[in-house]
């Protein structure tokens, strides 16, 4: 909070206002309660309380095998299940100094790329629906719906996958998979264009989202905003690009950009990568390598004692995992780098000089998990 | 990948064989004590002698490169040591010059974003915590690992001004592990309720133990679970 006198002076001479907005309130996604503080309807202060959804996860792995954490990540950002289970079992990997056969490889891709397309469609619909948009979430689901479909038939669940092992895949890709995959990403190209349709040169919508919530490319660096925030402010970077993890680096892609760093901005970039994100997929489908999907790797690890950071580009930015061994079958520590965390810091600085509705515009394009940010 | 570039490529460096799970190779001992009964061998096929203890692998070695000569060069003996695991390097440093090590390792080797902050507890050992800085820079495309051990009642410069980043990240740490930071400009709790007593990260904190007058007071269970 700025202590000099003319910020403290209010429009009207009035007392500021403190609002609490949540923790049950729909357009937070979750619960996290916001402690707005108002001139009139104007935001000149924002403080975020969360924890409410804390489990202890960092705790429950120093106390678990390597093998019994995995599912537990699929419960941080429970949107992005899969994305969280690749992250982990890399590191584990990358801890063991093993590595997943290539046809287990690009089927991980496959699959974190049709959950991200999946966790932008839930960010769409339920974002739309908070600026008062009713109409793009039934499309959204409605397309959802077929990547877990897909989902539920390789590996059984929908939501809380834990699709991957570490060493590789414990299922073989099913039969008419590919099918499955191609069928989506024939038709998904018509769908994104219904929601540009719908939103793209929508003057409500170009409204409520231009110019709000502004974040140059310096200050998220600063706060370390990582992901579409980043990339919609102007910063040409995703860790798929920098440092390839899986078999990203066999795939043609784009990373899209923004340039003013706004609600706009980062609604355009989550569109583009989805559209990315398909291209992903049709790339990876035509050529699935031939061989085994399990890597050499006991059924009780014990990595050499040591340390490992790894991470992965997230639906929602840079999911990184610190696992410290102690040569035992548990890990000593694990600490996990949560993008929605890290991200929701940012909301202080872009909510300021907004009003209350912009708030909630805000909320929505930094696209928290409250699972995540409470872990 | 291309994280840690210009890894001296070590002839020693190990490369274990997957997990560790798989026996190491018999070494003298095992042999030798079957060596005196030649005879007894085919008799107890299904008892074969204990596996010899391995070996520990040691996957951590020390770091000469470029970039740590010139850390050692600007810091001298702040820098404690420099070692690369995995392949990824990191510099253990003195807490004391930690604010100046920060503010360089962003302003001259472009370690823009502090990409995560986080604390290990080693409950038994002389300087108890590992506070564990990861630096990412987006120029050089690579990261860093900055480790300050830290006694149980000492406390750390607060990266706040350098990473603002490291605000919450130093309140999450506060909260887990009882470390504060100073000048760090809202050092409380952010993930557990304020009143809360006990950092449950800490390793002397059971996975079962809870804050039971907390839970008893505030959420109106009697038995605390």
């Amino acid at each position: 909070m700025q202590d000099d006198a003319a910020q403290n002076q209010t429009l009207l001479g009035a007392d500021e206002l403190v609002l609490n907005m949540g923790p049950q309130h729909p357009s937070t996604h979750g619960v996290l309660r916001v402690k707005l503080k108002l001139d009139g309807e104007r935001v000149r202060g924002t403080e975020c309380v969360i924890g409410y959804l804390h489990r202890g996860v960092e705790k429950i792995a120093e106390n678990r095998s390597y093998q019994q954490f995995a599912p537990y990540v699929d419960r941080m950002d429970y949107v992005a299940a899969v994305s969280n289970g690749l992250g982990y079992c890399e590191a584990v990997e990358k801890l063991l100094n093993v590595e997943a056969p290539p046809r287990a490889k690009v089927i991980r891709t496959i699959m974190t790329e049709l959950q991200r397309i999946a966790s932008h469609l839930i960010w769409l619909g339920t974002h739309a629906l908070d600026i008062g948009a009713l109409t793009p979430l039934f499309y959204c689901l409605r397309e959802r719906e077929e990547i877990l479909k897909i989902f539920e038939k390789y590996c059984g669940a929908r939501l809380t996958t834990h699709a991957f092992r570490i060493g590789g895949l414990q299922y073989e890709a099913y039969d008419s998979f590919e099918k499955d995959v191609e069928r989506f990403c024939k038709d998904f190209e018509r769908r994104i264009q219904e929601y540009v349709d719908l939103l793209t040169g929508n003057s409500i919508w170009i409204g409520r989202t231009r110019n709000v919530g502004v974040l140059s490319a310096e200050e998220c660096i600063a706060l370390g905003a990582s992901g579409p925030v980043l990339r919609a402010s102007g910063v040409k970077w995703d860790l798929r690009k920098a440092q390839p993890y899986a078999a990203y680096d066999q795939y043609k892609f784009e990373i899209p950009v923004g340039t003013n760093g706004d609600t706009y901005d980062r609604y355009m970039v989550r569109m583009e990568e989805m559209r990315q994100s398909r291209l992903i997929c049709l790339q990876a489908i035509e050529n699935i390598p031939a061989g085994p999907i399990m890597g050499k790797v006991g059924k009780v690890l014990k990595p050499p004692a040591g340390e490992i950071y790894h991470s992965i580009e997230a639906p929602k930015g840079i999911l990184g995992y610190y696992i410290v061994s102690d040569g035992t079958t548990q890990p000593y520590r694990v600490r996990i780098r949560p993008p929605s965390f890290i991200n929701l810091q940012a909301l202080d600085k872009m909510a300021r000089g907004h009003l209350v509705a912009d708030v909630v515009a805000i909320i929505g394009t930094l696209d928290i998990v409250l699972g995540e940010v409470d872990r | 990948m291309a994280d840690e570039p210009k890894a001296p490529q070590s002839p020693e460096s190990p490369k274990p064989d997957s997990a560790g799970a798989k026996s190491a190779p018999p070494t003298a001992p095992a042999s030798a004590e079957a060596a005196p009964f030649p005879a007894a061998k085919p008799a107890a096929p299904a008892r074969p002698a204990p596996p010899p203890p391995k070996p520990p692998v040691v996957m951590q070695i020390p770091l000469d490169n470029d970039l740590t000569k010139r850390y050692r060069e600007q810091f001298g003996a702040a820098i404690l040591d420099a070692i690369e695991d995995r392949k990824q390097p990191y510099l253990v440093i003195a807490a004391t010059q930690l604010a100046e090590i920060a503010r360089y390792s962003r302003d001259v080797e472009k370690f823009d974003l502090l990409e995560d902050y986080t604390a290990v507890d080693w409950p038994r050992r002389e300087k108890r915590f590992d506070l564990i800085a990861i630096l990412y820079s987006f120029p050089h495309n690579m990261r860093l690992r900055l480790k300050i051990p830290l006694a149980a009642d000492e406390t750390a410069a607060s990266l706040v001004e350098i990473w603002p980043t490291a605000n919450w990240l130093e309140r999450e740490i506060f909260d887990m592990f009882g470390i504060s930071f100073n000048g760090h400009p809202d050092m409380k709790r952010i993930l557990l309720p304020e009143e809360w007593q006990g950092h449950p990260l800490r390793k002397d904190y059971d996975i079962l133990q809870q804050d039971t007058a907390w839970v008893r007071e505030n959420l109106g269970i009697a038995s605390g679970q």
